[in-house]
């Protein structure tokens, strides 16, 4: 456990001394503060003309309104920020050799792939508390249910996880971290839009393409519901990449 | 200590190494030497279990590398070839880093640290970030992480390349130093480096084991002829000094060497177990040649080397 520690330690403080950590901050925080923002003046836009309409005021809430189109567009930003923040993950090292080095001492292979990934969820967690901002935000003018945005962020948090462990995999198969981001970037994206086949395919396929949705299982999070089935999905669709990962250190040794 | 077994290493169609067998026993200085794509680096990197080998095996301190690699690990010190680290961290702060991975106990963990750094020279510079730092201390750096948790076993590979001579001197005495209290094994293209560091060598080529022997006794096992160089000065005197020369008992050819102005150097060669030396002083003295100097050469440790790798071509 020391061992998987400081590797966490030295991770998570190289992240924070490095220029890509701060601009992927920078740039998530930016977008979703616009993205915020912009749904804010649509929702106060709508609420405006509303006031005209009494009956068009019944079916407008906060949550459905503006909690949960912002978090959708926080998981499509994810989407596209997390890969940057993963792919040098081990790319970098098994490209300076440093990774070689490593793996002589005399560490469980999990200690080294555990600690980056605990290191880069950590990173990734100060991100999501950084826009935590916008929905405190919303406090202070009215009163939205906390229950929905306390599930969103969880559910938030479960996907940014599974695109790091998504991420970390990619990264342990190659020592380019351009192809690992990139990789990393289309099987995510492919995890998030298997959702929209669900309509064409028939009531089969579209059960099975269902379960492995990363947006479906998200819906209940922002409604404010927590699912065991949809916490499970993401716990293993995380584990899954995890002993993937593994795996790959494995047989990298063993085809070199 | 370590037992290698039929170990070899392929990859793919490419030979690595090929059926190695050779043991070390503690407190040994082992150079490693061979021409470029010999498979000195295959080697180390299984003996450290990051490389499994394709069949055999080795045992280190009775651990086998397959079947044990951790207990492998803890007793091993490993300085790779391109001496990766982390450049952006400071040098103490790295070695800390390392000391914990190397699972070194809480209480003696900073006294480690100082000492792994007072070892390799690296007191001075332990603030600096490790990336801004010369060659030469990068390759400090690189030997303090594998000396740290005082292993049994220190695996170098190529630890003196790149350096500036000084450096270079100063590196082997320190590898020397260690190599007092443990066992070492250091791949080198080095010659004379591998002859004054190690009390064994083993010579590969093509991923074949080629020798393994004291430089000594390779010496003596590969001596055909034993040379003599003889240096006159040159006046009239010295002018059938070669023809003299190849009269005396026991000498099998006599080559003019190559000598500055004003001085002839001569080549003598007799057989291998005969010492000439005092004969032949005393001859040129006798017949009044201007004799300048006169010394035996041994062979070279780059001409056995030359001799053993050519030999195996062949
Ligand atoms: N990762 C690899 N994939 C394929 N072939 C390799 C690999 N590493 C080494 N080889 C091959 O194995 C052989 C032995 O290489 P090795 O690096 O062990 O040589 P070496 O003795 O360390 O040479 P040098 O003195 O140049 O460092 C070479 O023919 C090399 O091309
Ligand atoms: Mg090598």
């Amino acid at each position: 456990m020391t061992k998987l520690l400081a590797i966490y330690k030295r991770e998570l403080k190289y992240s924070f001394q490095s220029v890509t950590a701060y601009a992927a901050l920078g740039i998530f925080l930016a977008i979703s503060g616009y993205f915020f923002f912009s749904l804010f003046r649509f929702y106060n836009l709508i609420s405006f003309q509303a006031t005209r309409n009494p009956q068009f005021t019944q079916s407008l809430n906060l949550t459905d309104g503006l909690l949960r189109p912002f978090f959708s567009n926080i998981s499509i930003i994810l989407l596209l920020v997390l890969p940057l923040l993963t792919m040098r993950l081990l790319a970098e090292e098994k490209k300076q050799g440093t990774f070689e080095l490593l793996l002589t001492y005399p560490i469980r292979d999990w200690d080294a792939v555990g600690g980056k990934f605990l290191a880069s969820v950590t990173t990734f967690a100060i991100m999501l508390g950084g826009t935590f901002i916008c929905p405190l935000l919303i406090f202070l003018y009215a009163n939205p249910e906390p229950g929905p945005i306390f599930t969103g962020y969880l559910g938030l948090f479960l996907v940014g996880c599974t695109f790091i462990s998504i991420g970390t995999f990619f990264s342990s198969l190659t020592d380019n971290q351009l192809v690992a981001g990139v990789t990393s970037f289309g099987v995510a994206l492919f995890f998030l839009i298997i959702g929209w086949a669900v309509p064409f395919v028939g009531p089969r396929f579209a059960d099975v393409l269902g379960q492995f949705s990363l947006l479906q299982h998200f819906d209940g999070f922002s409604k404010g519901l927590i699912d065991t089935q949809d916490v499970t999905y993401y716990l293993l669709m995380t584990l899954f990449f995890l002993f993937m990962t593994l795996r790959s250190l494995e047989s990298t040794r063993w085809r070199n | 200590m370590i037992e290698v077994e039929d170990l070899s290493k392929y990859y793919g169609l490419t030979v690595g190494v090929k059926n190695l067998n050779f043991r070390v026993e503690r407190g040994e200085v082992l150079g490693f030497l061979g021409p470029n794509g010999a498979g000195k680096t295959t080697t180390m990197k299984m003996l450290t279990c990051y490389l499994p080998p394709t069949s055999g095996t080795a045992k280190i301190c009775g651990h086998d590398i397959l079947e044990q690699p951790l207990e492998v690990r803890k007793r091993i010190g490993y300085l790779p070839e391109k001496t990766p680290l982390y450049l952006d961290m400071r040098v103490r702060e790295y070695i800390e880093f390392v000391a914990h991975l190397k699972g070194v106990p809480k209480n003696i963990l900073a006294s480690d640290v100082d000492r792994a750094l007072e070892q390799c020279g690296l007191g001075s510079v332990r603030n600096r970030t490790i990336g801004k730092l010369s060659k030469g201390y990068q390759q400090r750096v690189g030997i303090a992480q594998a000396i740290l948790h005082d292993p049994d076993l220190l695996i170098l590979d190529e630890p003196t390349l790149g350096l500036d001579p000084k450096q270079i001197i100063e590196i082997r005495q320190l590898i020397k130093n260690l190599g007092s209290e443990r066992t070492v094994i250091l791949s080198s293209h080095i010659l004379p480096e591998v002859s004054q560091v190690c009390n064994r060598i083993i010579i590969i080529n093509e991923g074949e084991l080629v020798a393994v022997d004291t430089p000594d006794n390779l010496r003596n096992r590969l001596k055909k002829s034993s040379v003599i160089n003889v240096k006159l000065a040159d006046s009239e005197k010295s002018a059938d000094a070669a023809s003299f020369l190849s009269g005396i008992d026991g000498i099998t050819l006599v080559k003019e060497g190559t000598a500055v102005k004003g001085s002839l150097a001569y080549i003598l060669e007799s057989r291998p177990d005969a010492d000439l030396r005092r004969e032949i002083a005393r001859r040129l003295v006798e017949e009044g040649y201007p004799l300048l100097e006169i010394f035996s050469e041994e062979l070279s440790l780059e001409d056995i080397f030359l001799q053993l790798v050519t030999e195996e071509a062949r």
